[in-house]
């Protein structure tokens, strides 16, 4: 027990302490840039890559067990590929008339998708500004969106073909009086979110309207804004190929149903892999949009 | 009323009516300050101090009264009294620099080009030690940082008054030590007329010429108003030990710990 004692008026003791062995820090080898960025790539494969791949293998072998025995309904997954080869190869091909490649059908279907899926941002986000800011707005046209909100997708179908006499308008206005309601209704809540603080600061440095709209309104919103937008973007399409099944014409509605018309039941599957993948897509796209724009946003 | 002051509170009553039932917030409230004066206003939770802070806003309306600046009445928001809110209230989606230039291109819009705007801003920045972040979003910085660019923020506005309510109120001690003194420092050098809210003895002595003490709402009006008569610039250390001081922070003390004691509602 012989360690220095401190006092605070004893100089040499405190100097005594103050004095450590100094061990020098071999610092190890840095890896080389290339193989440190394959080591990233390793990790995300085997993270983010691995596990649905395996998962997908299992299921795939499980359908393949299932579905292999004579007399099964519905065809294994080899069966799927071999039926549908020509389609998988040649997604571009074009016969005239509804004898077309699947990229066809697809990129019909996204142009219906993005008219209604356009107007319903522009008249969900203006909407939702006018619910968000008007306590009467609110009153008056809350309790309508909550009950209209609930009516599905294809009940609003006979109504529209009723009204515009046309498949094609009908189909995006399908679109459109889907995915709206979820983006009134999150303008709305993140509207009413605005911290009074933000509004006080426009006040101050008295921000006129339209500046208020544009510099504090919008971005503080947007978060929620864009929650209604993903979901918005994921119901368009949940209801483009249900109301194309009915309205005909090119579209991948449309051609599910027709290859349950002719018992190609292998085309089905195929074109439903599309139509989730598609839908998975257009869903990141929003949601990358939606990064980029409420950058630092969202953590206040 | 013969000279009118810089600053003037008359006979300020503010009631909260909400489903019948009115609260009497602020009862006969009179202050006046003289340009270049640092008053704080030091009272226990719910007296109404941030209630009038808001009043000399112009955020909040008064239910009687009026409050003259440079004769003129107070009855909207503008830059002239520009706020430093308790939690910074930076806009989180634009930087630093974003947030002070944000004020200064719309209070200087005219007055100002394009250039002298923007040195402007960067002398505001540059004003409160925040250069090396000004670019940076105001999630990334810490809170002591975040209230220096809204005390840039306010002072880039060329405020007549300078409103600070509870500035430094949710800040860890040490940062609020360091802030304080740069507010005093850039106080003495731009010698602007502040009115602050706070409930740090401390803070208040060290800081105000004049302490307004409040006594507990409901109904609260001036109780004692304080001149803290010591010589600037102020050093912290040296006052510790101040007769002056001493006695200033005592005062202060006996009227909220003694005579006002906050009895919490039942």
């Amino acid at each position: 027990m012989s360690a220095p004692v401190l006092k605070l008026d004893d100089a040499r003791a405190t100097k005594a302490a103050s004095v450590a062995e100094v061990v020098a820090f071999r610092a190890p080898k840095a890896p080389s840039p290339i193989a440190k960025r394959a080591r990233r790539v390793l990790d995300w494969a085997s993270t983010t890559l691995i596990p649905p791949l395996v998962v997908l293998a299992l299921l795939l072998l499980f359908w393949e067990l299932i579905c292999s025995r004579p007399g099964s309904s519905l065809p294994p997954p080899s069966q799927v590929v071999t039926d549908t080869w020509e389609l998988i190869i040649d997604p571009f091909y074009d016969r005239g008339g509804l004898d077309k490649g699947l990229f066809w059908h697809l990129l019909a279907s996204l142009q219906r998708v993005a008219v209604g899926y356009a107007i319903a941002v522009v008249v969900g986000v203006a909407l939702g500004v006018l619910v968000g800011q008007s306590t009467w707005a609110m009153r008056g046209l809350d309790p309508i969106f909550q009950i209209l909100r609930t009516v599905p997708p294809l009940a609003w179908l006979p109504l529209s073909l009723a009204a515009f006499r046309d498949g094609q308008p009908s189909a995006i206005f399908v679109i459109f009086i889907t995915s709206v309601w979820p983006i009134i209704i999150n303008t709305a809540v993140g509207i009413r979110n605005i911290p009074t603080d933000y509004s006080n600061v426009a006040k101050v440095i008295r921000l006129n309207g339209f500046e208020y709209f544009t510099k504090i309104m919008i971005p503080a919103a947007a978060p929620y804004i864009f929650t209604g937008l993903r979901i918005g973007v994921g119901l368009s399409w949940l209801a483009i190929v249900a109301a194309e099944m009915l309205i005909g014409g090119v579209g991948i509605g449309f051609f599910i149903w027709d290859a349950w018309n002719s018992s190609n039941i292998s085309d089905i599957i195929l074109a439903l892999v599309y139509v989730g993948v598609v839908g998975f897509i257009l869903d990141r796209i929003v949601a990358f949009i939606a990064n980029a724009v409420t950058r630092g946003t969202a953590t206040a | 009323m013969s000279a009118q002051a810089f600053l003037s509170i008359q006979h300020v009553d503010k009631a909260f009516s909400r489903g019948g039932v009115t609260n009497e917030v602020l009862k006969d409230v009179s202050l006046d300050v003289h340009e270049g004066e640092y008053i704080s206003i030091i009272g226990h939770s719910g007296c109404g101090k941030s209630t009038l802070l808001n009043i000399v806003a112009g955020l909040t309306g008064v239910t009687k009264g009026v409050v003259f600046l440079e004769g003129k009445v107070v009855d909207e928001p503008g830059p002239d009294r520009a706020v430093v809110f308790q939690n910074h209230s930076l806009l989180p989606w634009l930087t630093c620099y974003e947030n002070v230039a944000l004020a200064v291109d719309k209070v200087f819009a005219r007055s100002k080009t394009k250039a002298e705007r923007r040195d402007w801003t960067m002398r505001q920045i540059e004003l409160v030690n925040m250069a090396h972040a000004k670019d940076r979003r105001p999630s990334e910085i810490s809170g002591g940082m975040k209230q220096r660019i809204g005390i840039a923020r306010a002072l880039a506005m060329q405020p007549k008054v300078l409103l600070l309510d509870e500035p430094f109120g949710a800040l860890d001690a040490l940062t609020r030590t360091h802030l304080q003194d740069q507010v005093m420092q850039i106080q003495t050098e731009l010698k602007n007329t502040v009115l602050m809210i706070t409930h740090d003895v401390d803070e208040a002595v060290l800081l105000s010429d004049r302490i307004v003490m409040m006594t507990n709402g409901p109904s609260a009006r001036i109780g004692e108003i304080l001149e803290v008569p010591l010589e600037r610039p102020r050093k912290r250390l040296e006052l510790v030990s101040d007769r002056t001081y001493i006695a200033a922070r005592a005062a202060v003390l006996k009227f909220l710990y003694e005579r006002h004691r906050f009895v919490e509602a039942a």
